[in-house]
């Protein structure tokens, strides 16, 4: 978890907590805190709590307790206009009666720069963002990919230190918000800028950030940079949020160098990492991940435990294949495979074994 | 797929151009369409065109001259008034057969009035010489040029003549130039005498009360509006029951409401002398004025501006006023340079109602303005239903209904009528 008292954070949450309704705490005690340059993604489904994190941290929503810094000041109580904060909204809100230009311009015209420096500024940020050109259109005539990049534009073009984007991508088809995560992420590395973003889109937490913090319940459960939230999921929220899993239900029966025996509801014994259990006889749900299931016996450690399987259903995808099996008395257990010359395909009705490394099935909370 | 490098037209898979296949297919559809708004063009035709085309009408007509003279108006035509004589005696004789006819149709008196507003003492001129030449025999009478002379002397006052001379055509512009507070004369174009310029003051004190009812209409409404657009569904549908309930009311009863509230001895002044803020012998007068006429219409119209500009509040998302804050805008410019332009649809509809409303008003005025604050409407009213002189009440709504198109068109050129919203 995040620490509070990290001397150089820039961004900085303490204790923090909001209620709308002085009934229901939407956000409850967040800790956190980023460096200077860092692209954090808060993600969570709705309800979650991350957007009102990231509008108390623009000013606003205001917090019902606890501080909030930016680069070491309190910054509570300052209006949203003093905090010199980019903001990308989910829906741009590019001024529709204005052109490109003059909404680039505005953050400008506010700050009382002169117009020489302004219009450089403007065209400076319209070419970051290979908008150079549109300068003299309306909102309503570009696409909504242009228009995202516009706001993107706007956002920066007063050079703050900190960007906030509110779902920037959801309303793009999905090639494009593909083309515009690579996009943003590079933009915001080589200017140096600290990002926090908030999507409910996994894939593009993982593809962005340096860190993702996933909220539910108004907490963050885990903050972590992806591959580690991905790899190493700390409770059994995360593993069922980020990517697939397939989890089973069981007990623990020992826990011997680092190696959980877990049986399973179905009486099958497996091998898993304990993660957040610690003692036998504790329930537990236990995850792995669909492309960590192994058919080879010849990869497994000796001894390891292993299970039978039936085929169910062979899903031919391209890139990989996507088998259904029975396991354990469930249906929905998943694997996938690369699309190798050499990869086995499987036929419904064939009895397998499978088995994993012991890493990589991890025995979280039930 | 087709031979595109073809470079006559496209034809239809039967042969015949694709133009003409589609048009009869689309005859069909149109007729159909035109069939069903058939009964309300209908209506809206004999119940709106018409009537306003034949009062449009006549405003220029004046056939009444020729159509009561039809022997006389020819030989008049070849008449030089400025000679300084009277016309000779085969126009004083067909003077007279003209008028044995009319009379027998009691059409004289109506030529009498409508030459009356022209010049003042002909009409009494043409009734009582109706009652005598009923009794000539036209053709054992001749010569009729001192008979008539006998009869009333007016018919050897050259002036006469003259006006009738100057208006016996089929149609006439005089009605414009009464409206306008000139005159057709014998000798041209000229001003009414002072004492009767009163319809140009008018005019114009129709147009710059309607353009101050409408600020505020504007200054009072926006913040309703703004609250109705702002406030959860709950409270904001309880509000606009409150701003809808003036049309609920009938207005007559809202206007006398007034009277009660602004007369001297009224709601107002008596709040006011008990205050100590006005002397019991001082008390305001804010009726029977324009004071009186803007607060009622302005309270009567205020719901027309507060609508379109809700509708047009409520379309505009909140994050708007976000964005603009996090650019670093203060509440106050955020809300001069992002919110208000996109407002001004709403105001631009909301104003266009309100004005083209308020300078057609009628009740209100006559009831609240006194004789300060009427308006043209009242005016037209009076010569519609008391002066009976319809050609000038028709020339005056003309000139209003041509006042509103040129102001509506104006608009359109300024702002663009593509930008008004009503809802």
């Amino acid at each position: 978890m995040a620490d509070s008292k990290n001397s150089d954070a820039f961004v900085e949450f303490v204790h923090v907590q909001k209620s709308y309704d002085g009934e229901v705490l939407v956000v409850k005690d967040l800790n956190l805190s980023l460096p200077k340059g860092e692209f954090l993604t808060m993600l969570g489904p709705s309800g979650s709590g991350k957007t009102t994190c990231l509008m108390m941290l623009a000013g606003f929503e205001t917090a019902t307790h606890g501080d909030i810094r930016l680069d070491g000041v309190e910054i509570n109580n300052i209006p949203p206009h003093k905090r010199g904060i980019g903001m990308v909204f989910q829906n741009y809100a590019l001024f529709p009666h204005m052109t490109i230009a003059e909404n680039l311009s505005f953050p400008l015209e506010v700050r009382k720069i002169g117009k020489s420096d302004r219009e450089e500024k403007v065209k400076r940020a319209l070419d970051m963002v290979e908008m150079g050109s549109f300068g003299g259109r309306r909102p309503a005539q570009l696409s909504g990919g242009q228009q995202q990049r516009i706001a993107l534009a706007r956002a920066l073009v007063f050079e703050p230190e900190l960007v906030l984007m509110d779902e920037p991508l959801g309303a793009l088809d999905k090639q494009l918000r593909e083309k515009m995560q690579f996009e943003i992420t590079h933009l915001a590395h080589e200017l140096g800028i600290t990002t926090v973003y908030v999507t409910h889109d996994q894939t593009e937490a993982l593809t962005m950030s340096d860190r993702v913090a996933v909220f539910d319940d108004g907490r963050i459960q885990q903050i972590a940079p992806p591959d580690k939230l991905y790899e190493e999921p700390e409770n059994s929220f995360v593993a069922q949020f980020i990517g697939e899993n397939n989890t089973m239900l069981g007990t623990i029966k020992e826990i011997k160098n680092g190696v959980a025996v877990v049986a399973l509801d179905h009486g099958e014994l497996i091998d898993a990492k304990p993660v957040n259990v610690s003692e036998a006889g504790e329930r537990t749900r236990v995850s792995i991940r669909p492309e960590r299931v192994e058919f080879n016996k010849d990869r497994l450690q000796k001894g390891a435990h292993t299970l039978k399987a039936e085929v169910l259903e062979f899903i031919y995808m391209g890139d990989i294949f996507r088998t259904r099996l029975k396991v354990a008395g469930m249906n929905e257990f998943v694997v996938k495979t690369r699309n190798a010359p050499d990869q086995v395909r499987l036929k419904p009705g064939e009895i397998v074994d499978i088995g994993w490394l012991p890493e990589d099935c991890r025995a979280l909370d039930a | 797929m087709s031979d595109t490098a073809d470079t006559g037209p496209v034809l239809a898979a039967d042969g015949t151009p694709l133009k003409r296949s589609l048009a009869k297919a689309l005859r069909v559809q149109k007729t159909r369409a035109l069939m069903l708004i058939a009964p309300l063009l209908i209506f809206v035709f004999i119940s709106f065109v018409l009537p306003i085309g034949n009062m449009l009408f006549r405003s220029v007509e004046n056939d009444i001259v020729e159509e009561t003279l039809p022997l006389t108006i020819p030989l008049l035509a070849k008449w030089d008034a400025s000679t300084g004589e009277l016309p000779d005696e085969a126009v004083y004789d067909a003077l007279a057969r003209d008028m044995v006819v009319a009379v027998d149709a009691k059409n004289h008196t109506k030529l009498g009035t409508r030459l009356n507003y022209e010049l003042t003492g002909m009409s009494s001129l043409f009734r009582k010489s109706g009652r005598v030449i009923t009794k000539w025999d036209v053709d054992a009478d001749a010569p009729f040029k001192e008979k008539f002379i006998d009869l009333h002397e007016d018919w050897g006052n050259i002036e006469i003549w003259k006006t009738i001379q100057t208006h016996s055509s089929k149609f006439t512009g005089g009605y414009f130039l009464n409206a306008i507070d000139m005159q057709k004369t014998p000798d041209g174009i000229a001003s009414q005498p002072e004492s009767k310029q009163i319809l140009v003051k008018l005019f114009t004190r129709t147009l710059i009360m309607s353009l101050v009812i409408m600020m505020s209409c504007i200054l009072l409404g926006y913040p309703v509006a703004w609250i109705l657009a702002n406030l959860p569904a709950r409270q904001s549908n309880m509000l606009m029951i409150l701003v809808l309930l003036p049309f609920w009311t009938s207005l007559l009863v809202r206007t006398s409401a007034w009277k009660v509230m602004l007369q001297q001895q009224g709601v107002i002044n008596d709040v006011l002398v008990w205050l100590g803020l006005v002397q019991d012998d001082a008390r305001l007068i804010m009726i029977n004025n324009q004071f009186g006429t803007i607060v009622a219409m302005t309270h009567i119209l205020l719901p027309f501006m507060i609508l379109p500009m809700y509708s047009v509040m409520q379309t505009i998302q909140p994050t708007y006023l976000r964005a603009a804050k996090s650019l670093g805008a203060t509440n106050w410019t955020a809300f001069w340079r992002v919110y208000f332009p996109q407002t001004i649809p709403g105001i631009g509809a909301g104003s266009i109602l309100v004005f083209i409303l308020s300078i057609g008003y009628y009740i209100t005025p006559e009831i609240v303005g006194g004789t300060k604050g009427v308006f043209i409407s009242n005016r037209i009213a009076y010569h519609i239903s008391s002066s009976l002189n319809w050609g000038l009440a028709a020339a005056l709504g003309a000139i209003l209904l041509a006042v509103v198109m040129i102001l509506y068109w104006a608009y359109d050129k300024i702002v663009g009528i593509d930008n008004v919203k009503l809802g």
